[in-house]
């Protein structure tokens, strides 16, 4: 019943404007060519401290005012391992199945930075945190899939490590300015396998792992703060062939970039191969006013970044085995493991039986929005959630798109909003009276809904016998309109049910006096 | 104040009881102690005095004294710190250029814990650059000389001994003798009464060593016993706190005032530190002491040689039980050391870029032009060779054939030593080096690592294995210089080692020496 043309309007989100700016590389066969694609994905650990030092990690504090004697590498300091962090990783690694290590080493990583005061960077990689885990997701896009398909990228491993400070480059002036507000973030690098055959399936693979890492806790994910940044290798063959030589982009900060950096950058490689070009081992960067993949740098090197163990950090010891005695205190993983929420995938298992899979994967593709979905439905467990889901993929989100509301606008007015979807669920209000009081919002009434409707009398009309006097009176008083309908112009029917819709202030039940204007003129 | 001369190089025990009973205020032998530090000026064992903080902190102690509320007995004691601990407000140089500038905002756990109990810094003392050295030469301040046998010496000094008037035979201004390294100007501090104990580090020898040229008590305690925060690190894994005295009484009131877990350096044994003391009447009879016949180096000078037996022979008669013992793969300790060395250095050092602190050369080009020339203006040649050797031994390729294999070999030299706690062995008994103190111009003939080579020999396997060792002086040379040996134990047996290194000190009597009766110090 209610506007299901509106449906994938959340997935769409990220697709907007782009699929037509898309410069048209090819005109030949592209099926023959093989795209693959692998992530690293750095996420900012949501912890108060940095992963080393007591310093604060807010996004918004001053510049250079988060910054800890080891974190400027003043000499002498040392590391000291935030425990937050670890559980963090652990919570991270577990609910994406990875094998939590019992034990894992910390390494230097060397390289000159002027945004890395310690000329390295603590890191993990020979024996990371965890190991080969997994993530399932849903890959949909309107238009093209009808129904969200399933998809899984294995991961190789996920490390803990520190950010790097900021560098400001003033090319005017002729100055950089480092900020080290950053320096020294918690990070996990989740390293994952070349699973991946285009951007649309890593735009959803980082939407469905931001949607695990907010269900933890564990990262903000807010791309636009930095928390979470993608970096993609992307390589061309032909079918059954080698994987071919891949590029790297950088630093990709948003889902819509993702997606369509990577979609440019296949078929970049793949005009270049077509030519009987080569492609280059290279970095390069999403320019999202051009539109297109950039050189960021030239093919150097191989870069020797002279790893060794960090002298300063024991090895990271966890308590993996329930059947030995965790006499040192470690970190439990067992008991972590108890404590995970129900992930994603459980989530969707239970919600098949009442959502239809595109509604299901509408509303489970936020968190945000899940968790008010939930919130709702277990308030009033009389609540269809089926009706309440649409509700709010398409209702709800049109308006803040056509307002640009933030998310904080449901937050606070959830209680109106609950009232609501009662009385169109009750059908004490009819779908256009919803909408009104639904913009009504915008005028921060201080009246609940089911108040206005009683003042201003704006409940349904829905008694049948009513409904067809109404539709008898309009009859007679259309007699033309009769004449054409009954003479095969059944387009005027639809004048007819709006010709009720007005009579009755826009409170008849449409779908009865469709009925019962259908028996009346047959 | 006519028994200050004696009182300034009486122990610390007698002292502080003469503190407390109010005979003598802080402040006064302080005053002292800084007038000795002028006279002993040509010595060079100072880079900073910090006569402003030693007067407060002595003035502090002194009205401590007046309310009875004293903080033990270090209250109001002179001490020096190695000029590789940060102690903030004054200069911490490394004697290198790269930090002659460098003013740390904090104090090293070593120096805040002895703060804590009231002693009172009467300077920071020299260092061969970043204590990369065993002879106190390669400082940016110029090179300490010892005691022994200079001119200082003779105009302002007596010892006890029936001291064989030594005969300068080279008048040449080269032909002094080295006090030894990299913690020499901490060992001169203390030879020369200008402070009552100095700390010094060892990651080679550089405590001990000094120790022993200089006619001290020199203790290495067991890696991770004592604090490294603010140790400005050479070799992480290697470095450790050491202590310079001139008894073994004084040695373990400074250990039991520094030593326990400190939260800021993870590598520090998190169990409390029990303090202890030792009895003046000792019965070793109960002790088996190894003498391990690979430290019969072929270098070894004759009276040391003789040193050793007499020293043994002494034991023996004290009821110990002694056995020739062999640590196997002694040889390899410092071709060993020398890798990982220089690993350490490569990384630690990378920090050293001129951008947070430190020299900063004046160049705009670019920041890796900057860093060039900072680091070769900043650093002296002996620094930016390790540096250079460092990460050519952690390039990718050489990785496996230089690091880790230096690594196994240390777990051998490390297994050595279990091999012979395991047998029943409860000390060690070697040379702490194979001579007495060389002659500047006879040491300079040799490069740095030939230096080190010879100086470490006896001294580097301990800091390989993290046990504790102690350098004890035994006697004077047919020159008059200072001859020494060593014990080490197994980890964390500071107190047997200190036990027998008591006793031994009471047996020899090595000479003490005294400040001549000085109108200068009145």
């Amino acid at each position: 019943m209610l506007l299901s043309k509106n449906i994938s309007m959340f997935i769409k989100k990220y697709h907007k404007n782009i699929s037509k700016k898309c410069i048209r590389f090819i005109s030949g066969n592209i099926e023959e060519w093989k795209s693959t694609i692998g992530l690293e994905i750095h996420a900012q650990i949501s912890t108060k401290s940095k992963l080393f030092s007591g310093a604060p990690t807010n996004f918004n504090n001053p510049i250079n005012s988060c910054v800890s004697l080891f974190d400027c590498a003043i000499p002498g300091t040392m590391p000291v391992l935030n425990k937050k962090c670890v559980e963090a990783g652990v919570l991270t690694a577990l609910a994406l199945s990875c094998e939590v290590n019992a034990v894992s080493m910390f390494e230097r990583k060397h390289y000159f930075y002027s945004d890395l005061p310690a000329g390295f960077q603590i890191t993990q990689q020979k024996k990371p945190l965890a190991i080969g885990g997994k993530i399932k997701f849903n890959v949909f896009k309107t238009g093209v899939h009808k129904q969200p398909y399933s998809k899984s990228s294995k991961i190789k491993q996920i490390q803990l490590e520190q950010d790097s400070g900021k560098s400001l480059h003033n090319e005017g002036v002729g100055r950089s300015l480092i900020d080290l507000n950053r320096a020294g973030i918690p990070l996990m690098e989740l390293v994952f396998e070349p699973d991946l055959t285009n951007g649309e399936e890593a735009a959803a693979l980082v939407k469905e792992l931001c949607f695990i890492l907010q269900l933890l806790g564990t990262c903000s994910c807010k791309m636009e703060e930095g928390a979470l940044r993608v970096d993609a290798n992307v390589s061309i063959s032909k079918s059954n062939a080698p994987l071919g030589i891949r590029t790297e982009l950088k630093n990709i900060s948003s889902l819509s970039a993702i997606n369509h950096a990577i979609d440019y950058e296949i078929k970049r490689q793949i005009s270049i191969l077509q030519k009987g070009g080569e492609v280059i081992n290279e970095t390069r960067a999403w320019d999202p006013l051009s539109k297109k993949t950039v050189l960021m740098r030239e093919k150097e090197e191989k870069h020797d970044y002279r790893f060794m163990p960090e002298p300063n950090l024991p090895p990271l010891h966890l308590y993996v085995n329930r059947n030995v005695q965790n006499t040192y205190n470690l970190i439990d993983v067992p008991s972590l493991k108890e404590q995970l929420p129900e992930l994603p995938e459980q989530i969707r298992q239970n919600l098949l039986k009442s959502l239809t899979p595109d509604t299901l994967a509408a509303i489970t593709s936020d968190l945000e929005w899940y968790l008010l979905f939930c919130d709702i439905i277990k308030n009033g467990k009389h609540r269809e959630p089926q009706l309440v889901a649409k509700i709010f993929i398409s209702e709800i989100l049109s308006l803040l798109d056509k307002y640009n509301l933030d998310f904080t606008f449901c937050i606070s007015n959830q209680k109106y909003i609950e009232e609501l979807i009662d009385l169109i669920q009750a059908e004490i209000i009819n779908q256009p009276t919803f909408k009104k009081l639904l913009s009504e919002l915008l005028n921060k009434p201080n009246k609940m809904p089911k108040q206005i409707v009683e003042e201003n009398n704006w409940f349904i009309i829905s008694d049948e016998k009513e409904l067809e006097m109404i539709c008898l009176e309009i009859l007679k008083t259309n007699p033309n309109l009769v004449k054409q309908y009954k003479a095969g112009r059944k387009k005027v029917f639809k004048k007819f049910l709006h010709k009720t819709f007005l009579l009755t202030e826009q409170r008849a039940d449409m779908a009865k006096t469709s009925k019962i204007m259908t028996r009346l003129l047959s | 104040m006519e028994n200050m001369n004696k009182l300034l190089t009486a122990s610390i025990k007698e002292v502080s009881q003469k503190i407390n009973a109010g005979d003598v205020r802080s402040s006064d032998i302080t005053k002292a102690a800084i007038k000795v530090t002028s006279i002993i000026k040509p010595l060079n064992a100072y880079i900073t005095i910090t006569n402003e903080t030693a007067k407060k902190h002595a003035e502090s102690s002194d009205s401590r004294q007046k309310d009875c509320s004293l903080l033990g007995k270090l209250d109001g004691i002179p001490i020096a710190i190695k000029d590789n601990y940060c102690t903030r407000s004054h200069p911490t140089t490394c004697a290198s250029k790269m930090l002659s500038s460098f003013i740390p905002t904090y104090d090293a756990t070593v120096y805040q814990n002895l703060k804590n109990v009231g002693a009172v810094l009467i300077g920071k003392t020299n260092l061969d650059e970043f204590a990369m050295g065993s002879g106190t030469i390669d400082s940016y301040y110029g090179p300490t000389k010892n005691l022994w046998n200079s001119d200082v010496f003779k105009k302002f000094y007596s010892c006890n001994s029936q001291a064989k008037e030594y005969v300068q035979q080279n008048t040449d201004a080269h032909s002094w003798h080295i006090a030894g390294g990299s913690s020499g100007g901490s060992a001169v501090a203390v030879a020369t009464g200008s402070c009552y104990a100095a700390i010094g580090s060892d990651t080679g020898g550089s405590t001990r060593n000094p120790a022993s040229y200089c006619g001290l008590v020199g203790l290495k305690p067991t890696y991770g016993l004592v604090s490294r925060y603010g140790l400005i690190p050479l070799v992480n894994s290697m470095d450790v706190p050491g202590i310079l005295t001139r008894n073994i009484d004084d040695a373990v009131l400074i250990l039991n005032n520094v030593a326990g877990p400190d939260r800021f350096d993870s590598t520090c044994f998190q169990k409390k530190y029990i303090p202890f003391d030792i009895p003046d009447t000792i019965d070793i009879s109960n002790f088996r002491i190894g003498i391990p016949k690979e430290y019969k180096e072929k270098n070894l000078s004759p009276e040391v040689q003789e040193c050793w037996d007499e020293v043994s022979q002494y034991l023996r008669e004290g009821g110990a039980s002694l056995s020739t013992v062999s640590l196997p793969h002694t040889n390899y300790s410092i071709m060993c050391y020398t890798v990982l060395n220089r690993c350490d250095v490569a990384s630690n050092f990378a920090c050293y870029d001129g951008m947070e602190y430190g020299h900063r050369s004046d160049e705009w080009n670019s920041v890796h032009n900057l860093y060039r020339k900072t680091r070769s203006e900043g650093f002296g040649k002996i620094v930016k060779e390790r540096i250079l050797v460092g990460n050519y031994f952690l390039l990718e390729e050489n990785y496996e054939e230089y690091y880790v294999k230096a690594m196994k070999i240390r777990r051998l030299i490390s297994d050595d030593f279990n091999t012979v706690w395991n047998n029943n062995i409860d000390l060690l008994l070697t040379p702490t080096t194979l001579t007495g103190a060389p002659k500047y111009n006879d040491f300079i003939s040799m490069d740095n690592q030939a230096q080190c080579s010879v100086q470490d020999y006896c001294t580097q396997p301990a800091n390989m294995a993290g046990i504790p060792a102690v350098n004890v002086p035994i006697k004077l040379s047919k020159n008059g210089l200072p001859l020494s040996l060593q014990l080490m134990g197994p980890p964390l047996k500071e107190k047997e080692l200190l036990t027998v290194a008591k006793w031994i000190e009471q047996r020899v009597q090595f000479p003490k020496i005294e400040l001549k009766d000085l109108s200068l110090l009145e």
